[in-house]
């Protein structure tokens, strides 16, 4: 079997997340090459051969480029598999190819089971496996679910690639994100809310039990984007990592994206009605209770 | 102008899931179904947009069993001009390249200006589909979408990438936009707009007129994750609850000391 790895750059690196691609070719016995729009100078630390399209020349994300570049280095290579990281680039890039290419494409792979992917389901609540019925399949990975063993080593023999391709996106330029609002990596306890507090009413529940525990609240994206809690407190791959010794989730289902931003905290608490929310694979103690009786119970006792 | 949003009906996901007997798929009985979440932040921007442009038309398609026509019907109220239902009792086994291959032959000879998607779909969450028929019908096409505008036919949109960094990028309609959480503020649709919504067209189509491709892959297994060793599990009386729970804080974290 032969897989094609699509790595990934940004901002002059190469992103860590490039080595669970090769995690998930050595777990398939694949043999394998990459492909990187990079740069020379941060090449990555892989023995096979790299194409390697410079991100000087194409350097912000083009779809029709990137599609186009690495198009060319499939029809070279012949790929079984094209692989890439479930990312903003990934999820992007993945679906062009697979079309072009008339092939399967398997989002968000979490492990390979008896030669089988594995995908997530149903906001994580389900797990699926897919039989792929198309000679060449594209893969995207799910961020952290492939880890290499060792650090990674080696050195690639560099093969240039480039092409003149005219795309009809215009790439204006990047926006920060924004700036300002709580540190929450320093706190540690961060008490967060999610949908499942119902309203903006009831976010001084959430707050309370912060306070009772002497940390900060967060929240999470729904809440965010319903502007209930300040952007500044979202956790999650859209929001800020943290790692506090205690962290509680209330009314949080427990999706992947929130996971990425607080699932190194050292003890994980979440009150939730659902038993089975995904939330709980993580937690080490899952609350089965409505945290608008719980959470104001919990937090008279802790002031008592 | 003509507009086309493209949304799915899927399970609330606060259900509770049953396996089905065959274990393809999780069992459709006894759950809530509604709108697809990032699909309503589709649904408005399109709304938006047709409001925004005089002269539009805004055209729904959902591919689906009969039920579906509930969701759409929210569409429809939230202002959606008409509807396109194509039938199908088995779009739960569709890959997303057959269901976007179905969305494109729709599209093809439409001239539609604008098609809006959601990013992904709750339940299957593949991501796959807007892109791929915006690839098949040689659109542009913009994912992530969480800041839109148009403006003299151009279409300039924020993508959401990694860590709240956002990439501006523009292009020119016709062109296909896939939207992401928080784009906007979905509307509730008002009693006499839901009252409007029962008399607008709802058009019928067959999977056969439009489905022209093999699919590329199939569930042959669908099941619970594992629970992760280790973690407690607590239920019972909220007050029993809070005891023992400060109880394990303290056993088990200096937060408490
Ligand atoms: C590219 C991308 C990036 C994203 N980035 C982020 C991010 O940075 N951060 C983030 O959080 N999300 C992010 N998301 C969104 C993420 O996928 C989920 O949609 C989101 O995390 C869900 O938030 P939630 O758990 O609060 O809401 P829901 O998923 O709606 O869950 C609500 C939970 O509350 C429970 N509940 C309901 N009522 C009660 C009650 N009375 N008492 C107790 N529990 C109750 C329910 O059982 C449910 O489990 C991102 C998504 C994408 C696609
Ligand atoms: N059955 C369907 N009918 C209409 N649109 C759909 C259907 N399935 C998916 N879509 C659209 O494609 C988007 C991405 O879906 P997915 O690729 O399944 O994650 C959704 O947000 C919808 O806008």
């Amino acid at each position: 079997m032969k897989a094609l790895l699509v790595a990934e750059n940004r901002d002059g690196k190469l992103l860590a997340s490039s080595y669970e691609l090769v995690a998930f070719a050595q777990q398939l016995g694949a043999d394998s090459s990459m492909f990187l729009v990079g740069s020379e100078n941060a090449l990555p630390q892989y023995d096979g051969t790299l194409y390697l399209a410079d991100s000087g020349k194409h350097s912000e994300y083009n779809p029709a480029v990137h599609k186009q570049l690495l198009l060319e280095v499939i029809a070279k290579e012949q790929p079984d598999l094209v692989v890439f990281s479930h990312s903003s680039y990934g999820w992007d890039l993945a679906p062009r190819v697979a079309v072009a290419l008339g092939a399967a494409q398997v989002s968000e792979v979490v492990e390979v089971v008896e030669g089988a992917m594995v995908v997530p389901t149903c906001n994580a609540k389900l797990r699926r496996q897919i039989n792929v019925k198309t000679g060449k399949t594209v893969v995207s990975l799910q961020s952290g679910a492939f880890c290499l063993s060792e650090d990674p080593s080696g050195t690639p023999i560099v093969e240039k690639i480039d092409t003149e391709t005219a795309s009809q996106i215009v790439f204006e330029g990047y926006e920060e994100a924004e700036a300002g609002g709580v540190d929450l990596s320093k706190a540690e306890v961060i008490v967060s809310a999610g949908r499942g507090i119902g309203k903006p009413e009831n976010m001084p529940i959430i707050e309370g039990l912060a306070k009772a525990l002497k940390g900060e609240y967060g929240a999470s994206r729904p809440v965010v984007d319903s502007d209930w809690v300040d952007h500044g407190r979202q956790v999650g791959s859209t929001g800020q990592t943290v790692s506090p010794k205690l962290y509680v989730a209330c009314g949080i289902s427990g999706a992947i994206q929130h996971l990425a931003g607080m699932k190194k905290s050292e003890y994980i608490v979440a009150i939730n009605t659902d038993k089975d929310a995904p939330i709980g694979e993580i937690a080490d103690v899952l609350i089965v209770a409505d945290l608008k009786e719980f959470v104001p119970l919990m937090t008279a006792k802790l002031l008592a | 102008m003509k507009i086309l949003v493209c949304i799915k009906q899927v399970p609330d996901m606060e259900s509770k899931f049953k396996i089905a007997d065959d274990a393809t798929w999780y069992d459709s009985k006894d759950l809530a179904w509604r709108m697809n979440e990032y699909d309503e932040y589709a649904v408005e921007q399109a709304v938006q947009l047709r409001t925004q442009v005089e002269d539009s038309d805004l055209t729904v398609l959902c591919i689906g069993p009969q039920r579906v026509q509930e969701t759409m019907k929210k569409a429809l109220a939230m202002g959606c001009d008409r509807g396109v239902h194509i039938d199908d009792d088995n779009s739960f086994q569709k890959d997303p390249f057959e269901i976007a291959s179905m969305i494109a032959e729709f599209a093809k000879d439409k001239s539609f200006d604008m098609i809006f998607t959601g990013m992904q779909s709750q339940d299957r969450g593949s991501a796959q589909v807007g892109l791929m028929a915006g690839e098949m019908l040689s659109l542009p096409s913009i994912s992530t979408v969480v800041d839109f505008t148009f403006e003299d036919g151009k279409v300039t949109a924020k993508r959401e990438l990694e860590g709240g960094i956002k990439a501006k990028v523009s292009c020119s309609a016709p062109a296909l936009v896939t939207c992401q959480l928080g784009l906007n503020t979905p509307r509730y649709p008002t009693l006499p707009n839901i009252m409007k919504a029962k008399r607008k067209e709802l058009l019928t189509l067959s999977v056969a007129d439009l489905l022209k491709v093999d699919s590329t892959q199939e569930t042959t297994k669908i099941y619970f994750p594992e629970k992760r060793s280790g973690g407690l599990v607590l239920e019972g009386a909220a007050g029993d609850l809070a005891d023992k729970l400060i109880q394990i804080l303290k056993e088990n974290t200096g937060v408490l000391a």
